[in-house]
């Protein structure tokens, strides 16, 4: 048991094992609305990671306070509050990724995977495993927001961090509002398949 | 009976709004694109009313900013005048027309705006079609693929989204215009509408539970559901910073629950269809649920353009 809630172990759970955009399939909305460009999808994700891991400390910190009937409640005020101070400072110290970002950094407070962390683990577990569980699933989102920033990016404009790489636009469709749709639903179909091809080759 | 004496007094509402003029005018429109036509209520001298430097017209908003008239045409019997504009206006701004000696009147003043209902109107469609919440702004999506695989789910979750949207952006109307906003607690904007959300839902829960245990039955699940849509905090904030009077922010919040409901009740109708379909299995699920929904943004950015009022 001791093993299993290793720091390292909880950390990778969220980024690989349990990702949030491509394996629970929660916070999708910035997944596809905002993901065009790399650097979005890193300053969101630092975001989403510094809510995340104070909510879940701080709620672990205040579990034996909160009745088991206005948890819910609790956990979204908790939320909010920690929404605002990163919306605040991202509006002070960032103030032109926050406009890219537009109404996606104050959202985060409905974002289902933190609500979600916090009634599954945080409330539950004490507050170092609930940080490195928070520091996973923040990282996970970064990263999977990360992974389809570059891709639209690539291949929509052609370029990475705003360096043009290719010299040319491959598929301008990319870079389009809708085609987040398809992106991330042919990324999902891919790792879906990459993951049969290796279960089928551990078998056989 | 009752009915009929309502929609009279709207019409009559209708008709009122928008016909603001003084002794000299009799009443004004947009007419195309770039145009504003006038109604004299006695004919005007032809020559007169034909030159565009007795005119000036500005936005309401920003009476500095002059617009351009290229030229204009009068009517045979001197009664309307259509001033034609070099540059398309912007039909959702009221416009004000200055005259100068035309008439006999040495000063007159048109306003030129269109009728507030209609105004509302177009708020509630285009957060229904054109700015339709889930695919053209990416905002709930969630829930939406959660719950968008039966038609019956999607109706119950729709019907439960579109009423506690409504009551609760009413209540963050409220707060927002009474107390935020004099005291100066914008800051407190996220705070304040997710706890005005939370507060919401469980009251919803509480009431239906206690006064229709059957409707709560097939209801209550989609409850809990709302709370994680991201949809429900947007609204209000979109709210906040558009600076919307209470019809606006019903009409905001009724065409975003509305629009959710289409949008849930097409993709679970095709959804129903990909079940049957054969499927690459790696595509089984999500990631064809995702092209899907891909598909119809696409379709919905065809609605951009659409103009009603």
């Amino acid at each position: 048991m001791a093993n299993e809630n290793s720091s390292i172990q909880l950390v990778t759970n969220g980024i690989l094992k349990e990702n949030p955009i491509f394996k629970l399939a929660l916070s999708m909305c910035p997944a596809v609305g905002i993901s065009t460009t790399v650097m979005n999808g890193v300053m969101l994700g630092i975001a989403v990671l510094f809510v995340q891991v104070f909510s879940s400390v701080t709620i672990s910190l205040l579990k034996n306070f909160i009745h088991p009937r206005i948890r819910i409640p609790t956990y979204t005020l908790t939320i909010a509050t920690w929404v605002t101070v990163i919306d605040l400072t991202l509006a002070a110290y960032f103030p032109a990724a926050y406009a890219q970002m537009g109404i996606f950094v104050k959202i985060i407070v409905a974002f289902a995977i933190i609500t979600m962390r916090l009634e599954m683990f945080a409330c539950k577990e004490p507050v170092t495993a609930s940080f490195w569980d928070g520091l996973g699933m923040g990282l996970g989102f970064l990263l999977g927001m990360v992974v389809i920033g570059f891709v639209r990016e690539l291949l929509g404009s052609g370029a990475i961090l705003g360096y043009d790489v290719l010299g040319f636009k491959p598929l301008l469709f990319f870079i389009l509002p809708s085609a987040g749709f398809f992106v991330v639903g042919l990324m999902m179909g891919f790792f879906n398949w990459i993951e049969a091809f290796y279960a089928e080759r551990k078998k056989g | 009976m009752n009915r009929i004496k309502y929609l009279i007094s709207l019409i009559c509402l209708l008709g009122l709004v928008g016909f603001a003029a003084s002794a000299l005018g009799a009443g004004t429109e947009f007419g195309g694109d770039n145009e504003i036509i006038i109604q004299f209520s006695s004919p005007v001298d032809k020559v007169e009313a034909a030159d565009p430097e007795r005119y000036i017209v500005f936005e309401e908003s920003d009476p500095d900013i002059r617009l351009r008239i290229t030229s204009i045409e009068v009517a045979d019997d001197g009664r309307e005048a259509k001033l034609i504009f070099a540059d398309p206006l912007n039909t959702s701004n009221t416009h004000v027309v200055n005259t100068s000696d035309i008439g006999g009147a040495a000063e007159a003043s048109f306003s030129v705006s269109k009728s507030y209902l209609g105004y509302l109107i177009s708020i509630l469609i285009s957060a229904l079609l054109i700015n339709n919440f889930v695919f053209t702004k990416y905002l709930g999506l969630c829930v939406f693929f959660g719950t968008a695989k039966r038609k019956e789910t999607a109706k119950g979750m729709g019907v439960v989204f579109t009423i506690v949207i409504v009551v609760a952006v009413s209540m963050s109307w409220v707060i927002f215009q009474y107390i935020l906003k004099p005291f100066q607690l914008d800051y407190l904007q996220i705070v304040i509408f997710i706890g005005l959300t939370s507060l919401t839902v469980q009251a919803v829960d509480t009431v239906l539970r206690k006064v229709n245990p059957v409707l709560f039955k097939s209801f209550g699940v989609y409850l809990v559901l709302v709370i994680a849509n991201c949809v429900i905090i947007a609204v209000p904030l979109l709210m906040a910073s558009n600076g919307y009077n209470y019809f606006e922010t019903f009409m905001l919040s009724l065409g975003a629950g509305g629009g959710f409901l289409l949008a849930l009740y097409l993709m679970s109708s095709v959804s129903e269809r990909v079940e049957l379909a054969k499927v690459p299995p790696s595509f089984k699920g999500l990631p064809i649920a995702f092209i899907v929904a891909g598909q119809f943004a696409m379709a919905f950015l065809g609605f951009s353009g659409l103009q009603l009022f």
